[in-house]
């Protein structure tokens, strides 16, 4: 039994009269406030906020930071979402004043620097991607996935052809359904043949003239490239439909294969997966969006460009046929930049290389543990893999939820879990290229014990964790009877 | 010697690995991939640069941008220049929460779940309202999302929006409001607030939510109290985007009746970073909870029956409901929002009503001595928090350019984005503005002038 008590919350360390902020003393005439303002405006209770001194509230923080598990802890194969080392020296750059401290809207004059970052920027995703041009604008994989459908609904209008459907296969991620329903679409999906990739006669037969795109991860989440990619990209253009290419496996794909060479129209990249921007505990993190030249007066407004009369980099909102503005100024500019110095470090040899080992390293615990557990799909995969754990379900009542929290008394983050849907008791991995082989083989041991364990002593199994600072916790009672803040006594 | 930083295998880790799998070269691994989707040259790319490379090139790029550090900052419209204190960097600089993934596995992610609980409290308290969500991307998402909202809440699908909201915030809401079939119509301003009279013109029970800015674009504040009471006579939400530095001074807009409560979170502990990463923070009504978008945090309790958090109403959310979710974001700002969380806990009770006079104190100062110059008027008349504007009788980005000879940022080109506004300028004033900084931009804009 744990002997972790409650972690209090920064309101219950508040002391009245206890100040951190130290902050200048008024160096102009004061005027009363009620002659500046009208008294009905002015606000009669001041928000309960916590009162402490420096060193306890830095304690309390540093005490959360414990509680917490990043990629400086420890091992994080979390599948799709590609949890790769995030260089120091990207922070370095991105908290440079002259980046960070810019306004977005200065002169353009007066941010040259900043512009030119983001026109690189640009150039070099879309060399990456093989498409025509990129925005930065859009904050997230998600917004980019939007953004994108937005585009592709504006290029239809543009040929006066209103078409309703977009198509998913069924082991998308959830945002590409979400998206498409904010932008305004009805999502039609398509079941996985039997070697994981898209049914191409299911495809045929809901491909029409209402289809609007096709979104595709490829490889698709179950870590398998779409063999098939080329026949699909015809099937939906001569439909007259676009091709979406969700980005969230990217690091698969560096170098060795590009969604513009296989017939895709639009794609946002992750910067957070792919180009080791890091994750935050949920963000920020950027998704730019690369389209073919048929889209390119659709994209968000402004576009960063070159004059090369003036030699200057300009914001141009001269944009008549764009979908607008789909955030506030330009982008998650502090994560492009961290992005950019990844790119500017590794090179063009270096990405590859960054492919071939994030999918190396895959294939090598693929194997490993092939024996043990059941792979959902027994052939070359690439940046990561879906192995399910039904039979330690059936055969000893050990779910994939007991193995993933069994996994926390290693200090490695568990796999993503549940997901693809179409895989029963999934257990989907990504270890990236930035781990080593140590860290892998360590990873597989452990996997291969527990699956002993559950053969040997369920229970042990069933009721980890048993070395974390909380037990497993109550859900049910969370979302039944909803406790989203802390109430203040009295 | 290994040739990247960021890759460990050497040549033998990979020929071992390789031999396990039984194939010769990493090549065989890319088979599946069929010749005609495969890239057949190398990468167009600058080289690779080492990490002193590397800070050469990047200082020398932000070398050619005029930063707010060297200069004296008056530009505001939407991203506001506050003193950051030194702990909010030390906090978010440490690992176990930036390089942390979503937190799905709450048993080793209590530390960002109980910041992001206290960050929903700390957000409620400023706005009064009763729930917050876990934050969104930035304050003009966030418009956006409401409308969402508003329209799912009254089941109608038209909104109205002043036009003394800030131009950007109407834009991506407009965006946001084409995807879903949303219809935004705009309400006229007199005087720099909202024309009461437009907004009851426009208003009938077609209308899913009003929607107004506080203090709004031009820093002016608007009658919360009566727009809530015209709005909720026609049965819309009342929708207002707040700037949270204000909330220390002005009355909240919950108390206020404010259904959904926006705004950009940049102002608290966020750096400028030329327009991002910000957050955009979201609260709302208990009667709205089940609609709100994006994350959310609860408390529960784990099986020994120990205080603990975890991401809860996941009902609504993209990965459970698919295209039937509320709305298709999947991250929140979390970061972002542990900053504010940070800042707002550093600034404490007293510190964020101090910090709001300051700015309050301050701006009227300049206004005060701006508005005295011959060639300088004021724009509106309305009551304002830290940001005003005033009319000149000259171009704005010839002014501009000359202020920045000065070393100094100047305001926002009104007439960019309203035409009845040429030749106006928006300034903000905040804590970091001298009386000094204050008289050598007054000086200097007489001089110009």
């Amino acid at each position: 039994m744990r002997q972790e008590k409650d972690k209090a919350l920064i309101f219950e360390l508040s002391v009245p009269g206890r100040v951190s902020y130290s902050l200048p003393e008024l160096d102009v005439e004061e005027i009363p406030v009620d002659e500046l303002i009208p008294a009905e405006y002015v606000r009669q209770t001041p928000a309960n906020l916590p009162e402490l001194a420096e060193l306890d509230l830095v304690r309390h923080f540093t005490e959360l930071s414990k509680r917490n598990h990043g990629v400086d802890d420890g091992f994080y194969p979390l599948g799709s979402c590609t949890m790769k080392y995030n260089p120091k020296r990207n922070e370095k750059m991105a908290r440079i004043p002259g980046f960070a401290s810019i306004h977005p809207l200065q002169p353009a004059t007066s941010v040259q620097g900043a512009l030119e970052l983001m026109y690189k920027l640009q150039q070099e995703l879309a060399e990456i991607t093989g498409m025509d041009e990129v925005s930065l604008q859009p904050a997230a994989g998600a917004h980019g996935e939007w953004t994108g459908l937005m585009m592709i609904r504006a290029y239809h209008e543009s040929r006066n052809e209103k078409r309703t459907t977009v198509i998913v296969p069924d082991t998308a991620h959830g945002t590409n359904p979400a998206s498409a329903t904010v932008a305004g679409y009805r999502t039609v999906t398509v079941k996985s043949n039997d070697k994981g990739g898209v049914d191409l006669d299911a495809l045929r037969q809901v491909v029409n003239s209402d289809t609007a795109a096709l979104m595709l991860t490829n490889p698709s989440t179950l870590g398998l490239f779409e063999d098939q990619i080329i026949e699909i990209a015809e099937i939906v253009h001569e439909a007259g439909g676009l091709l979406y290419y969700d980005g969230a496996n990217a690091n698969a794909i560096l170098g060795y294969a590009r969604p513009g060479d296989m017939g895709f129209d639009v794609v946002h990249l992750n910067l957070h997966k792919t180009f080791t921007t890091p994750h935050g505990g949920g963000g920020p993190g950027s998704g730019p969006v690369g389209v073919k030249a048929d889209l390119i007066p659709f994209l968000p407004k402004p576009r960063v460009e070159y004059n090369e009369k003036t030699e200057e980099y300009v914001l141009n909102w001269n944009r008549p046929q764009s979908i607008g503005k789909v955030k506030g100024f330009w982008g998650n500019f502090g994560i492009n930049v961290r992005a950019y110095s990844y790119i500017r470090t590794m090179g063009p040899d270096g990405l590859k290389r960054v492919t071939e080992d994030a999918v190396l390293n895959a294939n090598y615990m693929m194997k490993r543990l092939s024996e043990h557990y059941d792979v959902a799909y027994n052939q070359i995969c690439k940046h990561e893999f879906v192995l399910s754990g039904k039979r330690l379900k059936k055969e000893f009542g050990v779910k994939t939820l007991d193995v993933a929290k069994r996994l926390l008394d290693f200090g490695v983050h568990p796999p993503t879990i549940y997901f693809p849907l179409n895989v029963e008791e999934a257990i989907m991995i990504e270890p990236t290229e930035t781990e080593n082989k140590a860290t892998l083989d360590s990873f597989c041991d452990t996997m291969i014990q527990i699956a002993k364990e559950a053969e040997e002593n369920p229970d042990l199994v069933k009721n980890a964790p048993y070395s974390t600072k909380v037990n497993r916790l109550d859900e049910t009672t969370a979302a039944r009877s909803p406790i989203l803040r802390y109430t203040f006594e009295g | 010697m290994n040739k990247y930083s960021y890759l460990p295998n050497t040549e033998a880790d990979r020929k071992a690995m390789l031999d396990v799998l039984g194939v010769d070269s990493v090549e065989a691994l890319f088979a599946d991939i069929p010749d005609k989707a495969r890239f057949q040259r190398e990468l167009n790319l600058p080289k690779k640069l080492s990490e002193l490379e590397l800070n050469r090139y990047f200082n020398q790029l932000a070398g050619k941008n005029d930063n707010l550090e060297d200069n004296i900052n008056f530009l505001g419209a939407g991203a506001y220049q506050h003193y950051i204190p030194s702990v909010v960097d030390a906090i978010i600089s440490r690992s176990e929460f930036f390089t942390a993934y979503t937190p799905y596995q709450p048993e080793i992610s209590q530390g960002v779940l109980q910041a992001i609980f206290e960050y929903q409290t700390i957000v409620c308290e400023l706005t009064g309202m009763d729930v917050s969500n876990a934050s969104l991307y930035d304050g003009p998402t966030a418009f956006g999302e409401a409308a969402f909202m508003a329209c799912a809440a009254t089941r109608r699908n038209k909104v109205l929006v002043a036009r003394s909201v800030n131009p950007e915030y109407r834009e991506v809401l407009k965006t946001y409001g084409y995807g879903q079939n949303i219809e935004v119509e705009e309400i006229a301003i007199e005087n720099g607030v909202v024309d009461l009279n437009d907004l009851n013109n426009k208003l009938d029970d077609t209308i899913a939510g009003v929607f107004v800015q506080y203090p709004n674009f031009f820093g002016g504040i608007e009658d919360l109290r009566k727009l809530a009471d015209i709005a909720h006579a026609q049965k819309a939400l009342f929708v207002v985007s707040v700037n949270p530095i204000a909330m220390g001074l002005l009355e909240s807009p919950g108390v206020c009746g404010a259904d959904i409560v926006v705004g950009e979170g940049q102002a608290l502990g966020n750096n400028i970073s030329f327009g991002g990463p910000y957050l955009g923070m979201l609260a709302t009504t208990k009667e709205q909870m089940r609609r709100i978008p994006g994350r959310v945090v609860g408390q529960t309790t784990d099986l020994d029956g120990r205080r603990a958090f975890v991401l809860t109403l996941q009902a609504r959310e993209q990965h459970i409901r698919r295209e039937k979710a509320t709305s298709n974001i999947c991250s929140n700002q979390a970061l972002n929002a542990l900053a504010a969380t940070v800042y707002v806990s550093y600034m404490g009770k007293q510190g964020m009503q101090d910090v709001a006079k300051l700015n309050l104190q301050k701006a009227h100062y300049a206004y005060k001595r701006l508005t005295a110059l011959p060639k300088v008027q004021a724009l509106f008349t309305t009551p304002f928090f830290n940001e005003f504007a005033i009319k000149l009788d000259a171009d704005i980005t010839y002014v501009n350019r000359q202020l920045l000879e000065a070393g100094i940022v100047g305001g926002y080109d009104l007439g960019s984005t309203y035409p009845e506004y040429e030749n106006c300028m928006l300034l903000a004033v905040t804590e970091l503005r001298t009386k000094e900084d204050i008289d050598l931009l007054v000086e200097r804009l007489e001089a110009i002038l």
